[in-house]
């Protein structure tokens, strides 16, 4: 367990407390923002390995050698994959936030009941 | 009240969940074999230098096309969502606007300063992809940040649609066919070594990888000022659009 993974987890857990307690709905979508950084972090913990250095083949790192100089590239890359995914998601949800602005002149997420059980 | 018990509960549940995850999280003392094989034979194989660049644009090149797929619906839905019908009754609609404050001497001069080197930025960043840390995606970020500085500094500023859709439609059909080019003149699908591989760690090296991720991030930047423009559309100037 390392200081990144346990930051990680902790931001899930803070951006899944705001998401189930604010009411406004651009609140619920920043709760939702930080669950992915924390998701994003805790991958790229994972990833790395303790020291060794940035998965790119330059003067720091011998070609030959690579594989025992440098950091997993893959959580890496899953994570540029992640973070445009979340981005665009965001970026989503947000224009159906101003989409339901419109609709009823209202972010209080009580004020939509249609869905309710 | 008793919602909130409830939520702690969940929160409580959740971590209780993730609790042995976060235990099992021990370094690594070895690669993965399959990262391995990629340090091992990806600079030979593909003569890229940044190994999570080749990863993401030749190993998982399909992965790729598929978020950027993604990006691509996504920004879709955001301009189909925005879009305003005439019928359509805002808040606020019928209350006269206030004219836009022009920009302050400061946003202004700023980003006259800084827009031509964001741009000159974003492009080194997409290029360079093979060589150092970045790519289409960042490179195509700070390009539409560029933009966003231009929107915010000049309130008569519109984007020219035909340019921004043209742009963003060749770099798509260019990225598959390059992609369909690697089917026929190399191994598989997206492949690099259409193009010789050049020496390694210059700049027109590893194949035809910086010429997709330079298409990425064409198709990136456009595709964020897309998203910027539409959301930042006043009611004035829609209605000046329909």
């Amino acid at each position: 367990m390392s200081l990144v993974s346990f930051i990680g987890f902790a931001l899930i857990l803070v951006g899944l407390w705001g998401m189930l307690t604010r009411k406004n709905i651009i609140r619920i979508i920043i709760g939702f923002s930080i669950i992915d950084t924390g998701i994003h972090l805790v991958m790229v913990s994972i990833g790395y390995l303790p020291g060794r250095t940035a998965p790119i083949i330059n003067s720091a790192v011998d070609k030959a050698q690579a594989a025992s100089q440098i950091v997993d590239p893959i959580p890496s890359a899953l994570v540029l994959t992640a973070i445009v995914i979340g981005l665009a998601i965001t970026a989503l949800m947000l224009t159906y936030a101003v989409r339901m602005y419109r609709e009823r002149t209202s972010l209080n997420i009580d004020d939509y009941k249609e869905l309710k059980w | 009240m008793i919602k909130k018990f409830f939520t702690i509960i969940t929160v409580l549940l959740f971590a209780l969940m993730v609790l042995p995850l976060l235990r099992q999280i021990a370094p690594f003392e070895e690669l993965a074999p399959v990262a391995a094989a990629y340090a091992e034979q990806g600079p030979d194989q593909l003569g890229a230098a940044n190994l999570v660049t080749s990863v993401i644009v030749t190993y998982r090149g399909l992965d790729t096309l598929g978020e950027v797929t993604v990006l691509f619906i996504a920004t879709a839905g955001v301009g189909f969502l925005l879009r305003r019908d005439e019928e359509d009754q805002l808040p606020g609609d019928g209350v006269p606007r206030e004219t836009p404050r022009e920009a302050s001497e400061l946003l202004g001069s700023g980003s006259m300063l800084l827009f031509p080197l964001l741009m000159l930025f974003g492009v080194y960043i997409f290029l360079h992809g093979h060589l150092t840390p970045g790519g289409g995606f960042q490179g195509g970020v700070v390009i539409a940040s560029a933009m966003l500085l231009l929107m915010l500094a000049r309130v008569s500023f519109h984007l020219n649609h035909l340019i921004i859709s043209l742009v963003e439609s060749l770099s798509g059909f260019f990225y598959v066919a390059i992609g369909v080019l690697g089917l026929i003149l190399a191994a598989g699908f997206l492949d690099n070594r259409i193009l010789p591989l050049g020496e390694f760690g210059t700049l027109l090296s590893a194949g035809a990888i910086p010429i997709i991720y330079s298409l990425v991030g064409l198709k990136v930047g456009t595709e964020l000022t897309n998203v910027l423009g539409t959301m930042r559309l006043t009611r004035t100037q829609q209605e000046e659009d329909v």
